[in-house]
Protein backbone atom coordinates (compact mmCIF):
# COMPACT_ATOMS: atom_id res chain seq x y z
CA UNK A 1 0.00 0.00 0.00
CA UNK A 2 1.46 3.22 -1.11
CA UNK A 3 1.16 6.27 1.24
CA UNK A 4 -1.41 8.04 -0.91
CA UNK A 5 -3.87 4.87 -0.07
CA UNK A 6 -2.98 4.63 3.31
CA UNK A 7 -4.03 8.48 3.56
CA UNK A 8 -7.00 8.05 1.22
CA UNK A 9 -7.92 5.07 3.32
CA UNK A 10 -7.53 6.78 6.67
CA UNK A 11 -9.61 10.04 5.19
CA UNK A 12 -12.11 7.86 3.34
CA UNK A 13 -13.88 7.05 6.65
CA UNK A 14 -16.83 10.55 6.89
CA UNK A 15 -15.92 10.44 10.64
CA UNK A 16 -12.74 10.19 10.52
CA UNK A 17 -12.28 13.14 8.01
CA UNK A 18 -14.86 15.30 9.99
CA UNK A 19 -12.26 14.43 13.47
CA UNK A 20 -9.18 15.24 11.25
CA UNK A 21 -10.77 18.68 9.34
CA UNK A 22 -11.72 19.45 12.93
CA UNK A 23 -8.07 18.93 13.71
CA UNK A 24 -7.00 20.69 10.65
CA UNK A 25 -8.68 23.96 11.71
CA UNK A 26 -6.04 24.59 14.31
CA UNK A 27 -4.33 23.88 17.79
CA UNK A 28 -4.31 21.12 19.95
CA UNK A 29 -7.57 18.86 21.31
CA UNK A 30 -7.92 15.72 23.24
CA UNK A 31 -9.84 12.83 22.87
CA UNK A 32 -12.52 14.16 25.15
CA UNK A 33 -13.03 17.48 23.34
CA UNK A 34 -12.80 15.44 20.11
CA UNK A 35 -15.85 13.31 21.19
CA UNK A 36 -17.90 16.27 22.15
CA UNK A 37 -20.18 16.56 18.60
CA UNK A 38 -18.37 13.06 16.81
CA UNK A 39 -21.55 11.37 17.22
CA UNK A 40 -19.39 8.43 18.37
CA UNK A 41 -18.24 7.19 21.44
CA UNK A 42 -14.98 7.87 23.17
CA UNK A 43 -13.31 4.26 22.50
CA UNK A 44 -14.55 5.04 18.76
CA UNK A 45 -12.48 7.94 18.78
CA UNK A 46 -9.36 7.21 19.68
CA UNK A 47 -9.67 4.29 17.45
CA UNK A 48 -10.21 6.63 14.70
CA UNK A 49 -7.41 8.45 15.79
CA UNK A 50 -5.21 5.83 15.76
CA UNK A 51 -5.91 5.29 12.43
CA UNK A 52 -5.12 8.98 11.77
CA UNK A 53 -1.55 8.55 13.60
CA UNK A 54 -1.21 5.87 11.87
CA UNK A 55 -1.17 7.71 8.63
CA UNK A 56 0.91 9.88 9.62
CA UNK A 57 -2.22 12.95 9.60
CA UNK A 58 -1.87 13.63 13.50
CA UNK A 59 0.33 13.63 15.97
CA UNK A 60 -0.46 12.97 19.61
CA UNK A 61 1.43 14.09 23.06
CA UNK A 62 0.85 13.02 26.73
CA UNK A 63 0.44 15.45 29.18
CA UNK A 64 -0.96 13.86 32.57
CA UNK A 65 -4.00 11.59 31.79
CA UNK A 66 -4.68 13.30 28.69
CA UNK A 67 -3.84 13.01 25.32
CA UNK A 68 -3.63 15.68 23.08
CA UNK A 69 -4.02 15.41 19.36
CA UNK A 70 -3.24 17.83 16.25
CA UNK A 71 -3.18 17.94 12.70
CA UNK A 72 0.24 17.22 10.43
CA UNK A 73 -0.83 18.51 7.36
CA UNK A 74 2.80 17.92 5.79
CA UNK A 75 1.30 14.65 6.00
CA UNK A 76 -1.07 15.67 2.83
CA UNK A 77 1.50 16.85 0.36
CA UNK A 78 1.76 13.60 -1.68
CA UNK A 79 -1.94 13.91 -2.44
CA UNK A 80 -1.31 17.58 -3.84
CA UNK A 81 -0.55 16.31 -6.64
CA UNK A 82 -3.10 15.48 -9.88
CA UNK A 83 -1.75 12.52 -10.72
CA UNK A 84 -2.91 11.23 -7.26
CA UNK A 85 -6.18 13.01 -7.57
CA UNK A 86 -7.11 11.23 -10.26
CA UNK A 87 -6.08 7.72 -9.94
CA UNK A 88 -8.37 7.97 -6.84
CA UNK A 89 -10.55 9.56 -8.61
CA UNK A 90 -10.76 6.79 -11.26
CA UNK A 91 -10.41 3.91 -9.17
CA UNK A 92 -13.38 4.81 -7.37
CA UNK A 93 -15.08 5.29 -10.84
CA UNK A 94 -14.15 1.99 -11.75
CA UNK A 95 -15.73 0.77 -8.65
CA UNK A 96 -19.23 1.97 -9.36
CA UNK A 97 -18.74 0.59 -13.15
CA UNK A 98 -18.09 -2.57 -11.72
CA UNK A 99 -21.20 -2.30 -9.54
CA UNK A 100 -23.41 -1.29 -12.74
CA UNK A 101 -22.10 -4.18 -14.80
CA UNK A 102 -23.25 -6.32 -12.39
CA UNK A 103 -26.85 -4.84 -12.77
CA UNK A 104 -26.85 -4.77 -15.81
CA UNK A 105 -27.82 -7.43 -18.39
CA UNK A 106 -25.80 -9.26 -20.61
CA UNK B 1 18.95 11.22 -17.67
CA UNK B 2 21.33 11.75 -20.05
CA UNK B 3 18.65 13.08 -23.24
CA UNK B 4 19.29 17.14 -23.68
CA UNK B 5 16.15 18.99 -23.32
CA UNK B 6 15.26 22.41 -24.22
CA UNK B 7 13.67 24.31 -21.49
CA UNK B 8 10.57 24.56 -23.37
CA UNK B 9 10.75 20.81 -24.14
CA UNK B 10 10.90 20.01 -20.25
CA UNK B 11 7.97 22.78 -19.46
CA UNK B 12 5.79 20.70 -22.00
CA UNK B 13 6.73 17.29 -20.57
CA UNK B 14 3.80 15.09 -19.51
CA UNK B 15 2.55 12.11 -17.32
CA UNK B 16 -0.70 9.80 -17.21
CA UNK B 17 -2.62 8.01 -15.00
CA UNK B 18 -3.09 4.29 -16.04
CA UNK B 19 -5.23 1.88 -14.20
CA UNK B 20 -5.89 -1.37 -15.22
CA UNK B 21 -9.06 -3.97 -14.34
CA UNK B 22 -9.77 -7.48 -15.32
CA UNK B 23 -13.54 -7.50 -15.08
CA UNK B 24 -15.66 -10.81 -15.74
CA UNK B 25 -17.99 -9.65 -18.34
CA UNK B 26 -17.79 -9.14 -21.99
CA UNK B 27 -16.34 -6.38 -24.31
CA UNK B 28 -19.58 -5.49 -25.58
CA UNK B 29 -21.28 -4.82 -21.94
CA UNK B 30 -17.96 -3.06 -20.92
CA UNK B 31 -18.39 -0.96 -24.01
CA UNK B 32 -22.05 -0.40 -23.38
CA UNK B 33 -20.90 1.10 -19.94
CA UNK B 34 -18.96 3.09 -21.78
CA UNK B 35 -20.37 4.62 -24.01
CA UNK B 36 -24.24 4.92 -23.62
CA UNK B 37 -25.39 7.86 -21.71
CA UNK B 38 -27.63 7.25 -19.07
CA UNK B 39 -25.17 4.57 -18.19
CA UNK B 40 -21.91 7.16 -18.09
CA UNK B 41 -23.96 8.79 -15.95
CA UNK B 42 -24.65 5.92 -13.64
CA UNK B 43 -20.90 5.43 -13.05
CA UNK B 44 -18.89 8.58 -13.41
CA UNK B 45 -21.30 11.83 -14.10
CA UNK B 46 -24.40 13.29 -15.55
CA UNK B 47 -23.03 13.90 -19.10
CA UNK B 48 -24.29 14.39 -23.07
CA UNK B 49 -22.17 12.27 -24.25
CA UNK B 50 -22.81 10.65 -27.98
CA UNK B 51 -20.27 8.38 -29.39
CA UNK B 52 -19.69 10.29 -32.26
CA UNK B 53 -16.17 11.59 -33.25
CA UNK B 54 -15.83 15.00 -33.00
CA UNK B 55 -18.69 15.85 -30.21
CA UNK B 56 -18.80 18.22 -27.26
CA UNK B 57 -19.74 17.02 -24.18
CA UNK B 58 -19.86 18.13 -20.54
CA UNK B 59 -19.84 15.94 -17.74
CA UNK B 60 -21.13 17.62 -14.61
CA UNK B 61 -21.16 16.66 -11.08
CA UNK B 62 -21.70 19.10 -7.53
CA UNK B 63 -18.87 21.85 -7.41
CA UNK B 64 -16.81 21.76 -4.52
CA UNK B 65 -14.52 24.33 -3.34
CA UNK B 66 -13.43 26.38 -5.73
CA UNK B 67 -14.14 24.30 -8.86
CA UNK B 68 -17.16 24.50 -10.53
CA UNK B 69 -17.55 20.67 -10.75
CA UNK B 70 -17.58 20.45 -14.34
CA UNK B 71 -15.17 18.84 -17.11
CA UNK B 72 -15.84 20.02 -20.98
CA UNK B 73 -14.99 16.96 -23.28
CA UNK B 74 -14.68 16.43 -26.98
CA UNK B 75 -14.83 12.47 -28.43
CA UNK B 76 -11.48 12.03 -30.31
CA UNK B 77 -12.07 8.50 -30.89
CA UNK B 78 -15.03 5.70 -30.89
CA UNK B 79 -13.74 2.36 -32.13
CA UNK B 80 -16.49 -0.70 -31.19
CA UNK B 81 -15.74 -2.54 -28.83
CA UNK B 82 -12.01 -1.53 -28.59
CA UNK B 83 -11.45 1.59 -27.81
CA UNK B 84 -12.82 5.13 -26.73
CA UNK B 85 -10.76 8.34 -26.17
CA UNK B 86 -11.99 11.82 -25.55
CA UNK B 87 -10.53 15.27 -24.19
CA UNK B 88 -10.74 16.06 -20.76
CA UNK B 89 -10.63 19.56 -19.55
CA UNK B 90 -11.12 20.56 -15.76
CA UNK B 91 -9.68 23.11 -13.80
CA UNK B 92 -6.98 24.47 -15.93
CA UNK B 93 -5.62 21.06 -16.77
CA UNK B 94 -5.98 19.71 -20.21
CA UNK B 95 -5.92 15.77 -20.70
CA UNK B 96 -7.14 13.11 -22.88
CA UNK B 97 -9.15 9.99 -21.45
CA UNK B 98 -8.95 6.95 -23.49
CA UNK B 99 -10.39 3.46 -22.43
CA UNK B 100 -8.88 0.35 -24.29
CA UNK B 101 -10.95 -2.86 -23.94
CA UNK B 102 -9.67 -6.59 -24.95
CA UNK B 103 -11.22 -9.71 -24.74
CA UNK B 104 -9.90 -11.83 -21.98
CA UNK B 105 -10.95 -15.75 -20.96
CA UNK B 106 -12.70 -14.55 -17.98
CA UNK B 107 -14.28 -11.50 -20.04
CA UNK B 108 -12.57 -8.32 -20.50
CA UNK B 109 -9.40 -5.96 -19.72
CA UNK B 110 -10.31 -2.36 -19.18
CA UNK B 111 -7.16 0.14 -19.08
CA UNK B 112 -8.07 3.74 -18.34
CA UNK B 113 -5.26 6.25 -19.39
CA UNK B 114 -5.53 9.56 -18.41
CA UNK B 115 -2.37 11.70 -20.14
CA UNK B 116 -1.33 15.05 -19.89
CA UNK B 117 -0.60 15.90 -16.98
CA UNK B 118 2.25 18.83 -16.83
CA UNK B 119 5.02 17.57 -14.74
CA UNK B 120 5.17 20.77 -12.91
CA UNK B 121 1.29 20.59 -11.86
CA UNK B 122 1.64 19.78 -8.10
CA UNK B 123 2.87 23.83 -8.12
CA UNK B 124 -0.67 24.55 -9.92
CA UNK B 125 -2.52 23.18 -7.36
CA UNK B 126 -0.58 24.48 -4.66
CA UNK B 127 -0.88 28.14 -6.22
CA UNK B 128 -3.10 31.00 -4.48
CA UNK B 129 -6.11 29.49 -6.44
CA UNK B 130 -6.77 26.21 -4.79
CA UNK B 131 -5.92 27.23 -1.25
CA UNK B 132 -6.50 24.63 1.78
CA UNK B 133 -10.24 24.58 1.61
CA UNK B 134 -10.38 23.71 -2.00
CA UNK B 135 -8.31 21.47 -1.69
CA UNK B 136 -9.92 19.24 0.77
CA UNK B 137 -13.16 19.76 -0.44
CA UNK B 138 -11.75 17.87 -3.54
CA UNK B 139 -10.28 15.39 -1.60
CA UNK B 140 -13.87 14.84 -0.32
CA UNK B 141 -15.56 14.14 -3.49
CA UNK B 142 -12.76 12.24 -4.53
CA UNK B 143 -12.92 9.85 -1.58
CA UNK B 144 -16.61 9.65 -1.15
CA UNK B 145 -16.65 6.43 -2.81
CA UNK B 146 -13.68 5.00 -1.31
Amino acid sequence: MTQADSLFRALGDPTRRALYERLARGGEHTVHALTDGAGVSQPAVSKHLAVLKAAGLVRDRREGRETHYSAEPKALAPLADWMTLYGAFWEGRLDRMEDLLRRMDQ
Amino acid sequence: MTQTRSPEARSAETRSVVIERDMPHPPEKVWRALTTQPLIEDWLMANDFAPKVGHRFRLSTTPVGGWNGIIDCQVLAVEPPERLSYTWASMGLESVVTFTVTPTAAGARLRMEQSGFPADATQNLRGAEYGWNNFLGRLEQVVERA
